[in-house]
């Protein structure tokens, strides 16, 4: 008898301890940038150019270059991947095409990112010749989280119950429409939720752009989408690493890891909301 | 059964879910301001024969029909046929009630909407119209822009019935209408049915032998994909012309 309930109390605590060590750890690691980042944010931290060889000044162009290469990476992904999942799942007649189809997006989403780079340079950034740029960064950043898009707009797609499509399709309305009218809307918010958390992910992602889009160092602003642009990721891994002042630049690169983590977690956040706020409104 | 009031005429017909045979060689006729049902044990083919009447088995993969269904003598299943605008001239009515998570409103003039009606006058009237003759007029008229998901379950399934009515439809299916429902909406129901029939011709598939024989004027009942029998509903509960029918009834098996 005594010996079943040590045994339980045993087993308790190890769960108990294995969840206590993610929370610390997560706790560790956001105390430990916080702790060596926070001192240096500050309102013109975030919004000034960087100066003296980036040992001084702030970091706003990467700011808006990683702003820009987010926004216009959701620009080209979410058409395309909510298109995608309706074909895929309203559309095409299951079958072996639409398994190879699937295969491909499986093996997209397993593509190291370092790849999705090389690959946006041979492709964009040479072979189209859009150079080093916004516009090659976003295309790249856009085909990374492509499946992630996919994936989330077919499980949206997917919880829209039957009963809705039979019953727009029994009225005499065509399939297009019952999608466009019924489908989609209903999905729509699990479609973002999804989508946005891809897009959190994608803002951090460093190799993608580091061939693409990003610039070493620029204090100039883009003027076009063929400009290149600093991004926060590169900017950390390029004071990180490549710098001629490592040590001076430090506090900086903390700095910047805080903006960054705040700025995927603020993204997070705002899908957590968009979430939580569906299942309120949603009575099917 | 012959006669000119037939509106819909089923020919042979056969259907098959992939390889398996679910109705055989069914022929029977319907007419045209009546009330049929369809009785039988579950999974006898009585919903199917009933989804075909309006090609809403055209959406499940690995179908195949044989044989005519002939709708005002055209063959619904020929090949020039849109199964839209088929299913425009004969409604549905689910099992559950399945409103859109819209407002009462917008769920009754979804469909006139697509098929052209736009003059908000004429779309408030319509809304009225349906929901008078679905008896839920009195009961919704003053909270017409609210979700429909706020209503009760039997006012959700005669919503549905108004919804189905709006796009002005020649003939109404029911596949078990009021099977979610408690008696006091099925009562609602069975008595609009009633009402209904003047205007539409409706077929009923229902679990509900007292329901069949109250609602309908004829009565078909179907075992294992086939139609035993066919016969008007007096006939068919008092008096039936083979045993199985009877055995059914009575409640020997089923």
């Amino acid at each position: 008898m005594k010996w079943r309930y040590l045994k339980q109390n045993v087993f308790f605590l190890m769960v108990r301890l294995s969840a206590l060590s993610i929370a610390v750890a997560i706790g560790a690691f956001l105390f430990y940038i916080f702790y060596h980042g926070a001192g240096v944010i500050s309102w013109s931290f975030l919004t000034e150019p960087p100066r003296d060889a980036m040992t001084k000044g702030g970091i706003m162009p990467a700011i808006l270059g990683t702003f820009y290469l987010t926004l216009g990476a959701l620009m080209i992904a979410l058409p395309l991947g909510i298109t995608s999942a309706v074909y895929l799942s309203e559309y095409a007649k299951q079958g072996p095409a639409v398994r190879i189809i699937r295969i491909g997006v499986n093996c997209l989403a397993g593509v190291p990112s370092i790849v999705f780079g090389l690959f946006g340079l041979g492709l964009f950034v040479v072979f189209l010749q859009f150079g080093s740029s916004i516009a090659s960064g976003a295309l790249t950043l856009g085909f990374l989280i492509l499946p992630t898009i996919i994936g989330a707009s077919e499980e949206a797609l997917k919880a829209v119950p039957r009963t809705f499509r039979e019953a727009s399709l029994a009225l005499g309305v065509s399939k297009w429409q019952t999608i466009f009218r019924i489908v989609l809307p209903s999905a729509l918010p699990g479609i973002l939720t999804g989508s946005i958390l891809g897009i959190g992910r994608a803002a951090g992602e460093t190799a993608p752009i580091m061939f693409t889009a990003a610039a070493f160092f620029t204090p100039l602003l883009p003027k076009s989408i063929f400009d290149q642009v600093m991004a926060l990721p590169y900017h950390v891994y390029v004071l990180a690493t490549a710098g001629t002042h490592i040590e001076e630049t430090r506090p900086i690169q903390y700095g910047t890891i805080v903006v960054l983590v705040a700025l995927v977690l603020g993204i997070d956040l705002v899908a957590i909301i968009i979430r939580s706020w569906i299942r309120k409104k949603k009575r099917w | 059964m012959q006669d000119n009031n037939t509106i819909i005429q089923c020919q042979n017909v056969n259907f098959y879910y992939g390889n398996f045979r679910a109705l055989t060689d069914v022929t029977m006729d319907f007419e045209q301001n009546r009330v049929t049902a369809l009785i039988g044990p579950s999974g006898c083919g009585k919903s199917t024969l009933l989804r075909l009447l309006n090609r809403m088995n055209d959406l499940i993969d690995g179908t195949r029909v044989e044989g005519r269904i002939l709708f005002e003598g055209r063959d619904i299943y020929g090949d020039k046929v849109d199964p839209v605008e088929v299913r425009k001239r004969i409604g549905m009515v689910f099992q559950k009630p399945n409103p859109f998570p819209k407002s009462i409103f917008n769920n009754i003039t979804y469909g006139p909407r697509l098929a052209g009606l736009q003059r908000k006058s004429d779309l408030e009237a319509l809304v009225e119209r349906s929901l008078k003759q679905a008896s839920l007029w009195e009961e919704a008229r003053d909270i017409l822009g609210q979700s429909a998901m706020m209503l009760s379950g039997g006012q959700q399934q005669r919503l549905c019935i108004a919804r189905a009515l709006a796009m002005k439809p020649d003939i109404l299916l029911m596949d078990e209408p009021t099977s979610a429902l408690d008696p006091i909406s099925t009562a609602k129901i069975e008595e609009l049915i009633d009402e209904l029939k003047k205007q539409y011709t409706i077929i009923i598939v229902t679990h509900n032998m007292q329901q069949a024989a109250r609602v309908s004027d004829s009565t078909g009942f179907f075992y294992l994909g086939k139609l035993i029998e066919f016969n008007p509903t007096e006939k068919l509960f008092t008096n039936p012309d083979e045993k199985q029918t009877e055995d059914y009834i009575t409640g020997r098996f089923g």
